[in-house]
Formats: structure tokens, C-alpha cells, sequence
């Protein structure tokens, strides 16, 4: 039995449930609206070509005709006949594994001398910073003229030094890797100057009080630096992992211009890899095989089994860096 | 409640997933209006784009022509696309752009063009219009259909013959240019200089495959060598051309060394530039196209220089006089608006001996009309007329069109890349390893 007091009450909640209700979808309305381009920009440039690539992966397909439903025949082809693959895996591979880490190292110790700089900080700032400017295609070009084996002034600057036979660089296959390893840590430029942001931000209070507690410089990097910069050490080693996953401007360019065959608005698929396919990276084997060969379903295949292993890694990284989180700690 | 939810989630997803599917057929589809009417229209009119990949100096000699065409049809315009490779072209026919009249700058697009119906079928408008294909040099002819079915017709060709630098010649006492690739090597090696400390100075021609136009294709018709059979599948590892070309090949290589022509080679300038070593005398001999008699006239114009058909195999001297023939084609797009403008664009462009001769000269092409390369009005040096030749020789040939492009050239090309370096391992089990591979991807686009 209820009160008049609990039935004029109940009443009055029924009363403002709709108008909540309504305040709140309006709330929902006005945020989804704000959502909306975002989504559609999502939908359009993320899932509509995630999904037709799955689909087309499971096809025969020229990028011309209609599609030809064959199952799975294109992965099969991939991870039992494919020549190619698992060389361009395993340049990828290399370029994850030792350009990216090594490109960070460089670019955290400049930042690290950087914030120690009492004088003309800006200008060194600029100077380290400047290379990242230059295009891809423009700082490649240059780096290729630049250790020519014959005419470039690497080998000239070697000679004076008693080496008469200066290395092939990019003409060599043992050496092609590392002389865009030496571009990359040229252009660590973006890097630096995020890593730098994050040192400047670190606490001063912090090594004032490990100083006091008697730590010296390494303990100082390894307890204070380093977990102070887990963040922006974590973004800039995934970013570096997918970018490298994804690495193909800078070795197709090379390839083409230590061949000599540097040309505008024709077909690259005959000089991509060059030399002995040791610049043959991943995603120039997906572009040889969907634009030189038409075989865009093998090319969808070799798309979706990369977004697998970039997730993956993702995933996996993310899961196992968790635990060294600040606030993960904390709590 | 919940379940309801769920249900609902399943459901919007489920119709996603359709729409999502639905979405990417309906942007694969889209097949050719392929009518043809009984007879061709008495007065042009209309709009009609043309989409090519020349840019710069080149387009301007495309405008020339289509400006020409203009003319004598006034009520036509053509819409001129300059500057769009095939990259670009393919994915505007296949989105379904506005794409009349395509040129390509590669023969490699034939059979997938040909095959997916991306270039209409032309044997209609052929037939209708009684256009005498037998008037195309025999070598166009054959790269311009795919199994039967002609889609796209050769706009001008790119010939490879021997390039060779008189005065080094002279100076090395050789009276006139190597016949064979054993004259080839001998006269090689005897223009080869070397500096102080043994490096190359000047070299009598660059064996190493990659360099400069060194491609497999381009010593093919050397040794009269095959690379698909008539069903289509590779003959590499079964054509007796290719390992003569090979050893002949590695074992030029390994007298100079390998080490060393790769550093010398490493150290020209890039082939489409005034630094090209042929150009720049450090380089005494080279195969190339008829292409570098204008980049020489350009950039290099004191240059003493002669050409010759490239030399053959040594038991293949019956072969002498021909040379690999490539070059453009073009074709009506399979989303033409208007298909009858585009074929008599087309047809005008590429039958026409007066529109041909002109596109030759202007682009230092060589015809491939037989009337053009007998044209008076062709602009014949001493140096082009070589390429002419060649253009008529029954002895030249060309990669055939295959689904997969330049697939298979680009596979044998890497075995072969590999092989130079040291000559080593068992040859024939390579060649049949190739013959796999390429078999292999060729099952994937045609079905097994």
C-alpha cells in the first residue's frame, strides 16, 4: 500500500523520466553528429577497404573484370609458391628489427644532448631537425649520389683514409640495408623532436632527488628517463613498426636510381628490389604483383596477411608494455 | 532487452556487411556496350577524351595530331588527357571514368587488357570499315591481339639495335661493327681501357643484365629465343636460346669481372639524362632504342656515333638484321561514352600514313605503318635508319602479351640477375625452376 506522499512522488519520476529521456538522446544526437564525419571517414577510408580487401583476397581479380570467387587459392599460392615473399618478408623483417630501434637510439641520445645544450640550442635544434624536411623521394636521390661508389663523395672522403676500393653502398646487396639505415638516422628529425618535447617534460625535481639518493648518470636514465618517457617511447616505437612495415618509398627510389634508371611516369616493377632483390620490401612485392602483374586478388591477399601481422604486433606489444605503464603500475 | 539489443546489433551489422559487399561488386561491375553500327557515321560530332601518358615536349606532338584531326572533323573536340601512365589509366577505366581512347606506353597490358574486356574488341570496327591490319608491321600486329582477339593497335614502336662510338672504334682499329656476340665481346675488350690502378676508364661495352636497356627481352631475338609456348605456359627452361645467351653472357662478364663492372656501371650517370655513359663516351658500345638518336641530338650532338642491327648468337647469324621491337598501343575503353568518336580518332592515329609519319618525326619513333617507314616525308638520318630497318626485318620479335604483364619477363630476369654474378650451379634446373614459378602465376590468374 503506498502513502499519498510516495504516489505524488512517483508520479513526479514518472513525470521527468521523458524529459530526461529526451535530453538525453538529444545529448546522444548532438554527439553522434560530432562523431559523424569521423565515422564516415572511418567507414569510407577504413572499413569499406579493409572489407573489400578480404574480399578480393578470396578472388581472382585484374582490377578490371569482375571478380572470380576461388576461396583460398590466393593464400596457398602465397605461403607455398610465392618465390618472392619471404624475401620481401625478411627485408621488411630487417628494417623493423634494425632500422627502427636504431633510428629511435640515434634520436633519443641527440635528444638527450640536445636538452643539455646551454648555448645556441635553437640553431643545433634546427640543424637535427632540418633533414626531416627534405621529401622522401629528394633526400633519397641525394643519398644515392652521394655514396655513387665512383663519383660520390663518401668513397673520395674514404680514399683519403687509405680505403682504395670505398663500398658499393646501395649497388651492393650486403650494403643496400644499412646505406638507408644511414638515411634513416639522417632524417630522425621528427623523432628527435618528440622525444626532445618529452625530456624537456620530465620533472627536474625528480634527479634532483635521485641525485640525492646517490644515483649516477645511467641509474638516473634507467630509473627516472626512461619511465618518465614510456609513453612517448611506446608511440614512436609502434609508429616506427608500422611505418617500417609499410616501407617503400625510400627503398623503390633507391633501387631505381643506383640501377640508373631514373624516369618519370613509367612503369618501376622491373627495378624494384634492385640489387638481388635485398630492397625488395613487402609492400613493393604487393605493388609489383596488383599494378605490374594485374593479379589484384594475390595483391589483396598479401595486404590482408600484412594488416594481420601489423594488428598483431599491436596487440601483442601493447598487452606486454602495459605493465611497465606509469598509472598501470600505480594501480 | 538485452537480447533484443544483441539481436538489433546483429542485424545492423549483418546489413553492413551487405551494403559493404554489394558496395565493392557494384564497383567491379560494369561491362562494355559493345554495338556496333552497320556503318560508320558520315559527319563526326561530339566530345571525345583521349587520355595518353607523353608530358611536356612529347604531348605537344600528340596536340599536333589530334589538333590535325580536329580540323578535318569541326564539329569534334577531343578532351586531351596528357601525362597518365598506365597506373592511372587502368584505375580510371576501372572506376568507370570518362575514358574514350586510352594509349599505353607498354605492350605488357595487352593480355589482361584484352582478356578483362578493359579495350573493347576492335574487329567490329575493322571489319566494318575495311582498315587493312596487314598494312601494321608483322610485329605490332602480333603485340597489339591477345588469343585471337585484337583489342588496342600499335601507336609507333621503340626498335634496339647496337649503338657504337666511331672514334673509339677507330681508334681501336676496328673498321666496322661486331656481326656476332663473339665479335661484339672481342671488339668489347679491345675498347676497354683501364686506369692506373685497374679500374675501368673506358669500357667497350656493359654486359652486366640490369644495365642501362640489358634486359632479357631486349638479347632475346639475339638467339631467336621463345619465352611462351602456344598454350601459353613458359618455354624458357626448354628453348635452347636462352642458355646460349647465358653463358655467353656470364662468361663475357667473369673475363672483365664482376666486382669491377659492377663498380664501373655504379658510377654512370642515369640512362634518361645527359650524364648517360654512351653519351658521355665511357661507354664505347650499347644496345639501346631509336629513342637516344634524339637524346643525343639534343644533349650530345658532337658526338661521332653509328648504329647497327644488334649482333646475333654466334650460330644464329642468319637472325642478323633483326632486333626486339616493342613500343605503344591504343585502345577504346570498355566505359566509352562514345566509342564511335574514339575509333575514328583511333583509327586516324594509327592508319593514317601521314598522321603516323608525322608522330614519328615529332616523337623520333619509328612508324609502324609499312607505308610510313617508306614514307619520303619520314625524317631519315644515317644513325635512325637502322631502327627502320629493323622495324621491316622478318627476323625482329617481340615479348608476347600475357595475363600477368611483364610477370614472367621480371621472373627469368631476376634468376638471370643472380646467375652473372658467379655463372655457378646447375643451369638447366634453374630454367626449370623458372618455368614453375612462372606456370605457377600464370594458374593464378587464369585458373589452373
Amino acid at each position: 500500500m503506498t502513502t499519498l506522499a510516495e504516489r505524488t512522488t512517483g508520479r513526479a519520476v514518472i513525470a521527468a523520466r521523458p524529459g530526461q529521456q529526451r535530453a538525453r538522446r538529444r545529448r546522444l544526437l548532438v554527439v553522434f553528429g560530432m562523431l559523424l564525419p569521423a565515422l564516415l571517414g572511418l567507414a569510407v577510408f577504413f572499413v569499406y577497404p579493409l572489407l573489400a580487401s578480404i574480399f578480393f583476397s578470396l578472388t581472382r581479380y585484374d582490377g578490371l573484370s569482375d571478380p572470380q570467387w576461388i576461396g583460398l587459392r590466393n593464400y596457398q599460392y602465397l605461403f607455398t609458391e610465392d618465390p618472392n615473399v619471404w624475401v620481401a618478408a625478411g627485408n621488411t623483417l630487417w628494417f623493423v628489427v634494425i632500422m627502427v630501434p636504431v633510428k629511435l637510439a640515434f634520436a633519443f641520445a641527440v635528444a638527450g644532448l640536445l636538452t643539455r645544450a646551454r648555448r645556441s640550442s635553437g640553431v643545433w635544434r634546427t640543424l637535427f631537425y632540418l633533414p626531416a624536411l627534405v621529401p622522401p623521394v629528394a633526400s633519397v636521390v641525394a643519398f644515392v649520389f652521394l655514396f655513387n661508389p665512383g663519383t660520390g663523395p663518401i668513397n673520395l672522403i674514404l680514399s683519403f683514409f687509405g680505403v682504395k676500393q670505398g663500398p658499393l653502398w646501395f649497388n651492393d646487396p650486403n650494403l643496400s640495408k644499412p646505406s638507408l639505415l644511414l638515411l634513416a638516422v639522417w632524417v630522425m628529425g621528427d623523432v628527435m623532436i618528440i622525444f626532445l618535447a618529452g625530456l624537456l617534460d620530465v620533472p627536474r625535481e625528480l634527479y634532483e632527488a635521485s641525485s640525492l639518493d646517490g644515483a649516477n648518470g645511467p641509474q638516473k636514465l634507467r630509473y627516472v628517463t626512461f619511465p618518465a618517457m614510456i609513453p612517448v617511447l611506446i608511440f614512436s616505437l609502434v609508429t616506427g613498426v608500422i611505418a617500417a612495415l609499410q616501407y617503400f618509398t625510400e627503398a623503390a627510389v633507391a633501387s631505381t636510381v643506383a640501377l640508373g634508371k631514373a624516369s618519370v611516369g613509367e612503369g618501376i616493377g622491373a627495378t624494384l628490389g634492385y640489387p638481388d632483390n635485398s630492397l625488395l620490401t613487402y609492400t613493393e612485392w604487393l605493388y609489383v604483383r596488383g599494378f605490374s602483374n594485374f593479379q589484384f586478388g594475390y595483391a589483396s591477399a598479401l595486404a590482408v596477411l600484412l594488416f594481420i601481422v601489423a594488428a598483431a604486433f599491436l596487440v601483442l606489444f601493447l598487452r606486454k608494455v602495459k605493465a611497465f605503464m606509469p598509472e598501470e603500475a600505480t594501480s | 532487452m538485452i537480447r533484443s539489443t544483441a539481436l538489433r546489433r546483429q542485424l545492423v551489422g549483418a546489413v553492413a556487411v551487405a551494403a559493404a559487399t554489394a558496395l565493392i561488386l557494384s564497383g567491379c561491375s560494369g561491362s562494355a556496350n559493345q554495338k556496333v553500327d552497320k556503318a560508320a557515321p558520315k559527319v563526326l560530332s561530339g566530345n571525345v577524351s583521349f587520355w595518353h601518358f607523353f608530358t611536356d615536349r612529347e604531348a605537344k606532338v600528340i596536340q599536333s595530331v589530334v589538333d590535325d584531326f580536329e580540323k578535318a572533323n569541326p564539329k569534334v573536340h577531343v578532351s586531351v588527357h596528357s601525362g597518365q601512365d598506365d597506373t592511372k589509366l587502368q584505375q580510371a577505366i576501372s572506376a568507370g571514368n570518362n575514358v574514350d581512347l586510352g594509349m599505353s606506353y607498354s605492350t605488357d597490358i595487352v593480355g589482361s587488357f584484352c582478356t578483362s574486356g578493359a579495350f573493347r574488341d576492335l574487329a567490329p570496327y575493322i571489319k566494318r570499315d575495311k582498315v587493312d591490319i596487314s598494312a601494321l608491321t608483322p610485329v605490332t600486329r602480333s603485340y597489339t591481339e591477345f588469343n585471337g582477339k585484337r583489342c588496342a593497335m600499335p601507336a609507333l614502336t621503340d626498335d634496339y639495335a647496337l649503338y657504337y662510338n666511331t672514334d673509339l672504334m677507330t681508334a681501336a682499329g676496328i673498321t666496322s661493327p661486331p656481326r656476332t656476340l663473339s665479335e661484339l665481346e672481342t671488339d668489347a675488350l679491345k675498347m676497354t681501357t683501364y686506369n692506373a690502378d685497374g679500374s675501368i676508364k673506358v669500357l667497350g661495352y656493359d654486359p652486366l643484365m640490369g644495365y642501362y636497356e640489358n634486359a632479357a627481352a631486349h638479347y632475346g631475338p639475339a638467339a631467336g629465343a621463345k619465352w611462351l609456348g602456344s598454350d601459353g605456359k613458359s618455354v624458357i627452361g626448354s628453348d635452347a636460346g636462352w642458355p646460349e645467351l647465358m653463358k655467353w653472357q656470364t662468361a663475357f662478364v667473369k673475363k672483365i669481372g664482376y666486382a669491377k663492372l659492377k663498380r664501373f656501371s655504379a658510377s654512370l650517370g642515369q640512362e634518361f639524362t645527359a650524364q648517360n655513359s654512351f653519351q658521355k663516351g665511357k661507354l664505347a658500345m650499347n644496345m639501346d632504342g631509336e629513342y637516344r638518336t634524339a637524346f643525343i641530338a639534343d644533349q650530345a650532338p658532337d658526338l661521332k656515333y653509328a648504329t647497327a642491327p644488334f649482333p646475333t648468337a654466334d650460330d644464329h647469324t642468319d637472325l642478323y638484321g633483326g632486333g626486339y621491337i616493342t613500343g605503344n598501343i591504343m585502345g577504346i575503353s570498355k566505359g566509352s561514352q562514345n566509342p564511335e568518336l574514339a575509333w575514328a580518332l583511333l583509327k586516324y592515329m594509327t592508319t593514317d600514313t601521314a598522321a603516323v609519319v608525322k608522330l614519328a618525326n615529332g616523337l623520333k619513333n619509328i612508324p609502324h605503318l609499312t607505308s610510313a617507314l617508306k614514307s619520303p616525308d619520314l625524317v631519315v638520318s644515317a644513325q635512325y635508319k637502322t631502327f627502320v630497318d629493323v622495324a621491316q626485318n622478318a627476323n625482329s620479335s617481340t615479348t608476347p602479351p600475357s595475363p600477368v604483364g611483364a610477370g614472367y619477363q621480371q621472373t627469368f630476369e631476376q634468376y638471370w640477375d643472380k646467375y652473372q654474378e658467379t655463372g655457378a650451379g646447375d643451369l638447366a634446373a634453374g630454367l626449370t625452376k623458372v618455368d614453375k614459378q612462372i606456370n605457377a602465376s600464370l594458374a593464378l590468374v587464369s585458373g589452373p
